[in-house]
């Protein structure tokens, strides 16, 4: 039985500061992972498991003239190469996305991107796979490649998409949010109007762990097994049963151990296709794994968004609208995960956390001669770009008006008092408190002692930055009525059972990539039901094991299945109220509840504890009417609203002016997620995220040249922080529980890599103000900081 | 992951059972140590030796040896040997700041300065830094041993004048009383290669005036050191005056290609702004070390 | 080719091709699975084990070149059922999310901390400088250690949980 609850109540007032189910605690999965016993898709080898390998394009653009794939079929080794025709056979050369485009699983008639899948071959071992590449004959006759997003639609450039009947340009979709005529009579009065270009270069989620999967086609019952680095089982078994017609049911996709996610593990790739197809034609199981220049150069990226952000303002620093329009590099396949009605996620959060009269946007999304994708690295579907536009915005805005950034942001912020508020792009924000997160993390920082020191270095030619980015997030997608994925509703189910003993396990539908699941969850149950967490074992990411959702991405899991997981067990627990006043031999009503026993109101010593009522469900109690044995619940959650977490960061850097070198030196962060779970937890998430925006604020970006060819394809120039770039982080909180959340927690997986860049990059510009500069764009390379002191960089893109 | 093309796997046992294999096996056989530039090349097939011929455990090159004027290194020294070296910290402390910023700190568990110097990369700094110490290059193949400055040793990007039946055994450096020399490295990211970086070793007479200088740099496209500063440097006072027109020597000296690592302005800046950092920091090191030289020079 | 290398103090002999990294080695022949990989091109650590008591990233090591070496991978840092400091101070001070980068950050701890019992957090910054986390941000993975360094005989079982640390800061 799946019920849809009753809206949850608020919070008790005064308990929010508490953490919930045991605060801080070591976490459940540690035991395993410390010991190296981690389970991840290339740790498992089934009997007789084939290895798969793929062969990627060398070039951007491409007609595919031949392929002649009998050298390596000759290969002692090798069991099967499959090519682009092969697939067509089998209806299955092309794949839809997750954004109603379609994508080719292997060429067969133009190569898109460099590093596009063209063949693939099965073999005995890995070695002899790779190996075999090499023997695979292709024919490409070179096409000029669609580069830079701002030529895709010059009169006159090539077609990238000719496979699309009817397609004469490389025009995907043209959306907008907000009032326009209201936004531009605002405008149009305002005293103070600044414009500034702001890129979001492309950047590139890169966890730890590559994409792979181990697929297992079992030619006797049909049933397919597929261990995939997914973060969305259910959709992609879902997917995998509308593409390959395999019945549903036959299909089981097991989610093990994942190392990392960052979105990068949303979107169903080639290469787990390829491996079915592997499994179906060899009849053994096939695994493949992606190296890491293959994870970087076709695997999802992110942002590619070039903004003309306009803001006006009066002159003594009323924000009143704010206005953009943003071209989408989408590259060569429209795949970006977002909910169907949002072509452009949630960019148009993009008014941020400031108290607007109008505000506008328009965004057109182009193919481009480059991997596919836009929607990832923890972006909570674009809420990152969104916030970089209007806080680097109000920084120039800050600048122009003279004004200090941190007195312009308290000056505009939404009050406590106008929520739940409507912006003026269509969004609720549930709840918010802004001054006391700002204030806190001014106090943090020793704001006005850094400012003066600032003032001090300044004299002396010393270049010191302070930066100030405060972020809104809007997370926990999504209501039913507003989202889905492909036509899939965006809720998430959890089963939960006490067994006889009292111990019990909770099934979730969303998974974990490291951000905690066994733990937080089984200490949202452990607060509801009052039995240990130690007692309560997680399970999720198998589809055979857990209800069906949409999967752990855009921070929803707390938000949505931790909602879901809060209720069962509130559903459990009104469950055994009954069972309990059997046993008592009273009225349910009469029954009082303490953590983990119901008791008889006014006798505290006659109750059952949990354990007890297990037993009794499971055993002789004679049960009243509707009341079946056992202490079992299973509740699917459809959120009413999405949250709204936010918070405060302040960024100090020193930047050499010898050599533009970018030194983080220190970063306060001040977060407000609603009511805590576990604070070790999300400590580590913020710190996490504030990494990624060191980042990307000063190395990491995916570059290409003029002939398409990719530049970030490796760990040697696609860069990511290390231990030295990053600073001993500093970080807060408050507490402002969401409203409609069963127990007021907002999710937090994003926030700090949503928030931090334009910390970081507002604090470089402030640093370089001595010498004009009021934007630069990501990333803050020594070289690119210099180019800015010298006059001005260039876009990166 | 990438995966090396097959090849046949030898371990040498001694320099000269080296050199035997490297005669037996040919054009076609490729030395290894640390192995961190050879196999990377190879995992992506840009290098495909037949045979493989690991040196590492020819602990007769794994040596650091002050004799007499000369440091002495053995070509199988790992750069975690040089970078703890009290005795390099000592007499060449622009190797101990190279070392710093070669790579990673696992990397240098296993790199040698012999495989630095052999991969000879525009980007290495280990080539800059031996171009400075009028470091020699001790070669040995089945003619013997040739002694070779690094001008005669280093030839170009990737090119050394090693040849195919040779081993660079050892580099020895000379040791001048009153000298100090600094390294300093700009990169994107810690363990990155040189955006640009330059390194100088300076002496200083009694008076106070610089006997000798040298300055080299690291990926602008010199792969020799600035000789047109020497002129400019010798016989005067370390001043802040004559940093800055080594520094536009130097800028001008240097030729750096546009790449991701920044554009041919902003190399040739660094080259500038990094000679004057490292003749400032070389001449105080110089000047601590005048007091109590008791080395004998060279 | 035949090879014989001591991993985790069991002596193993195998027939491999000469061109098997050492990380497939470990990974696929003898099925240590503790040992990841992250990249081809010797930056991200994942990979890394004790060669003869020091850290390397065995991406980028033969099999070949550590016949007659001794190896430790994650599987050989507890003693039995006893953690090894390291491995309880990761768990104490969250310095682990989704695990892939874990077992080469503390096989470097555990060597850094037998070279320098009391490393400073610059220090152990360095040590790990070669390693990427995409999870931690770091400064986790530098309190365990931490840990680690001040509690060289590991933790008294009933000490396991109760120790707590907070760290931010609430209005």
């Amino acid at each position: 039985m799946t019920i849809l609850e009753d809206r949850p109540s608020n919070p008790a007032a005064g308990d929010h500061d508490r953490p919930i189910g045991h605060g801080r605690m070591q976490r459940k999965e540690d035991p395993r992972f410390v010991r190296g016993k981690g389970r991840y898709v290339d740790d498992i080898v089934l009997p007789g498991m084939l290895h798969g390998a793929i062969l990627r394009a060398p070039v951007a653009h491409a007609r595919l003239v031949s392929i002649d794939t009998s050298e390596a079929l000759a290969h002692p080794k090798v069991l099967a190469v499959i090519t682009g025709t092969d697939l067509q056979a089998l209806g299955l050369a092309w794949a839809p996305t997750l954004s109603m485009d379609v994508q080719a699983v292997l060429v067969t008639d133009k190569v898109r991107f460099q590093g596009q899948e063209v063949a693939f071959v099965v073999a005995e071992d890995r070695y002899a796979a790779r190996d075999a590449l090499e023997l695979i004959q292709v024919e490409y006759d070179v096409l000029p490649p669609v580069v830079d997003a701002r030529k895709a639609m010059d009169p006159g450039a090539p077609v990238i998409r000719d496979d699309l009947p009817g397609r004469t340009d490389n025009h995907i979709f043209d959306w907008e949010a907000g009032d326009k005529a209201e936004t531009d009579a605002v405008f149009a009065s305002a005293d103070v109007v600044v414009k500034q270009e702001i890129v979001y270069p492309r950047v590139h989620p890169a966890p730890m762990e590559t994409c792979g999967a181990v697929a297992d086609f079992d030619p006797i019952d049909g049933r397919l097994t597929l261990y995939e680095t997914t973060q969305a089982p259910h959709a992609h078994r879902t997917l995998f049963a509308m593409v390959s017609g395999i019945p549903e049911h036959k299909i089981r996709v097991v989610s093990p151990d994942i190392g990392g996610g960052f979105g990068n593990k949303v979107g169903i790739y080639p290469g787990y296709i390829l491996a079915v197809v592997g499994s179906i034609v060899t009849g053994k199981p096939v695994k493949w794994v992606e190296d890491r220049s293959e994870n970087l150069m076709s695997t999802s990226f992110a942002r590619d968004y070039i903004m003309q952000g306009e803001i006006a303002a009066t002159k003594d620093g009323k924000i009143l609208a704010l206005r953009t329009n943003v071209l989408a590099d989408h590259g060569a396949f429209n795949a970006t995960a977002q909910p169907t009605k949002y072509p452009a996620g949630f960019f148009h959060i993009f008014t941020g956390s400031y108290d607007l009269a109008a505000a506008h946007c328009t965004v057109t999304g182009v193919y481009t001669n480059k991997a596919p994708g836009g929607v990832a690295y923890a972006c909570s579907f674009r809420v990152t770009e969104a916030v970089y536009l209007v806080e680097r915005m109000v920084d120039i805005l800050a600048r122009k008006l003279d004004m200090d950034p941190a007195e312009l942001r308290l000056k505009n912020f939404i009050r406590k008092e106008q929520f739940p508020y409507a912006n003026k792009t269509g969004w609720e924000y549930d709840s918010g408190d802004y001054e006391p997160t700002m204030r806190l993390s001014m106090k943090m920082a020793g704001y006005d002692e850094l400012r003066r020191e600032q003032k001090e270095k300044r004299e002396r030619g010393e270049l010191m930055g302070i930066g100030i980015s405060f972020f809104t997030e809007t997370v926990g997608a999504g209501p039913r009525k507003d989202m889905d994925i492909l036509g899939l509703g965006m809720a998430d189910g959890a089963e939960l059972r006490i067994h006889p003993t009292g111990k019990a396990v909770v099934r979730i539908s969303v998974q974990s990539q490291g951000q905690g699941h066994e733990t937080t969850f089984a200490q949202i149950v452990a607060e509801e039901i009052g039995i240990p967490p130690e007692d309560i074992d997680v399970v999720h990411g198998d589809t055979d094991q857990t209800p069906f959702g949409l999967g752990t991405y855009g921070s929803r899991s707390t938000p949505v299945s931790g909602a879901a997981v809060a209720l069962v067990a509130r559903k459990v627990r009104e469950k055994a109220r009954f069972i309990a006043a059997a046993m008592l031999e009273t009225r349910p009503e009469d029954l009082e509840w303490e953590k983990g026993r119901w008791f008889v109101k006014g006798d505290p010593s006659v109750g059952k504890t949990m354990a007890e009522i297990a037993m009794g469900a499971h055993g002789t109690v004679a049960l009243p009417e509707g009341i079946d044995g056992n202490l079992d619940a299973e509740v699917t959650y459809d959120p009413p609203n999405l949250t709204f977490p936010f918070g405060a960061y302040i960024c100090v850097v020193d930047v050499d002016p010898g050599t533009g070198h970018v030194k983080v030196r220190r970063f306060i962060a001040v977060d407000d997620c609603g009511t805590r779970i576990n604070p070790m937890i999300i400590e580590g998430q913020i710190h996490g995220g504030l990494t990624d925006g060191v980042g990307m604020a000063l190395m990491e970006i995916i570059e290409f040249d003029d002939e398409g060819n990719c530049l970030g394809g490796s760990f040697m120039d696609y860069l990511i922080p290390t231990a030295m770039e990053v600073p001993d982080w500093e970080t807060g909180f408050t507490v402002t529980p969401s409203p409609h959340h069963p127990i007021g927690a907002k999710g937090v997986g994003e926030s700090a890599t949503v928030g931090s860049p334009p910390a970081v990059v507002n604090a470089v510009v402030d640093a370089l103000t001595p010498f004009g500069v009021v934007h630069m764009d990501m990333p803050c390379t020594p070289a690119r900081v210099w180019e800015a002191m010298q006059g001005g960089t260039r876009p990166p893109v | 992951m990438q995966i090396p093309a097959p090849f046949d796997y030898v371990r040498a046992s001694s320099v000269d059972n080296a050199l035997a294999l490297l005669d037996r096996h040919g054009a076609e056989s490729r030395v290894v140590a640390g192995g961190h530039s050879l196999l990377p090349m190879m995992k992506l097939r840009l290098a495909r030796p037949d045979w493989l011929i690991d040196i590492n455990d020819l602990y007769e090159l794994d040596y650091l040896l002050v004799d007499g004027p000369v440091l002495r290194i053995g070509a199988m020294t790992r750069h975690t040997t040089l970078l703890e070296s009290d005795d390099v910290r000592r007499l060449f402390p622009i190797i101990t700041d190279a070392e710093h910023v070669i790579a990673d700190p696992i990397v240098r568990n296993r790199g040698t300065i012999g495989g630095s110097l052999c991969q000879a990369d525009p980007a290495e700094d280990l080539s800059t830094v031996c171009h400075v110490l009028d470091a020699v290059a001790v070669v040995r193949g089945p003619a013997g041993e040739r002694m070779l400055s690094m001008a005669e040793f280093h030839r170009g990007p990737y090119e050394t004048a090693v040849a195919q039946n040779e081993l660079l055994i050892e580099v020895r450096v000379p040791i001048r009383a009153g000298s100090g020399s600094a390294y300093e490295k700009v990169e994107r990211r810690v363990g990155d290669w040189a955006v640009a970086a330059a390194g100088a070793s300076v002496t200083l007479a009694a008076d106070g005036t610089i006997s000798k200088a040298t300055v080299g740099l690291t990926a602008v496209g010199l792969d020799r050191n600035v000789t047109e500063v020497e002129a400019v440097l010798v016989g005067q006072v370390p001043t802040e005056q004559l940093f800055a027109e080594a520094g536009q020597l130097a800028a001008d000296a240097c030729d750096p290609l546009a790449d991701q690592r920044g554009p041919i302005d902003y190399k040739r800046h660094l080259a500038d702004e990094l000679t004057r950092r490292v003749l400032r920091v070389a001449c105080s090191r110089a000047a601590a070390s005048v007091p109590d030289v008791t080395i004998q020079e060279g | 080719m035949q090879i014989s290398m001591t991993i985790n103090g069991t002596d193993v002999t195998r027939e491999i091709e000469p061109r098997v990294l050492l990380v497939h080695f470990i990974r696929d022949d003898l099925r240590l699975t503790g040992t990841h990989w992250g990249c081809d091109t010797t930056n991200c650590g994942t990979c890394v084990v004790l060669m003869d008591g020091q850290p390397v990233k065995s991406c980028t090591v033969l099999a070949a070149m550590a016949d007659g070496h001794t190896i430790t991978t994650v599987e050989g840092l507890a003693h039995g059922a006893t953690l090894d400091p390291v491995q309880q101070g990761f768990m104490e001070e969250h310095g682990l999310q989704c695990g892939f980068c874990t077992p080469g950050m503390m096989l470097t701890a555990r060597a850094l901390l037998d070279h320098n019992p009391h490393p400073e957090p610059l220090e152990i910054r360095e040590a790990i400088s070669g390693q990427i986390c995409r999870c931690t941000g770091y400064a986790t993975i530098v309190r365990s250690i931490q840990w680690a360094a001040e509690h060289p005989a590991g933790a008294a079982p009933e000490t396991t949980t109760s120790e707590s640390t907070e760290h931010e800061v609430h209005a």
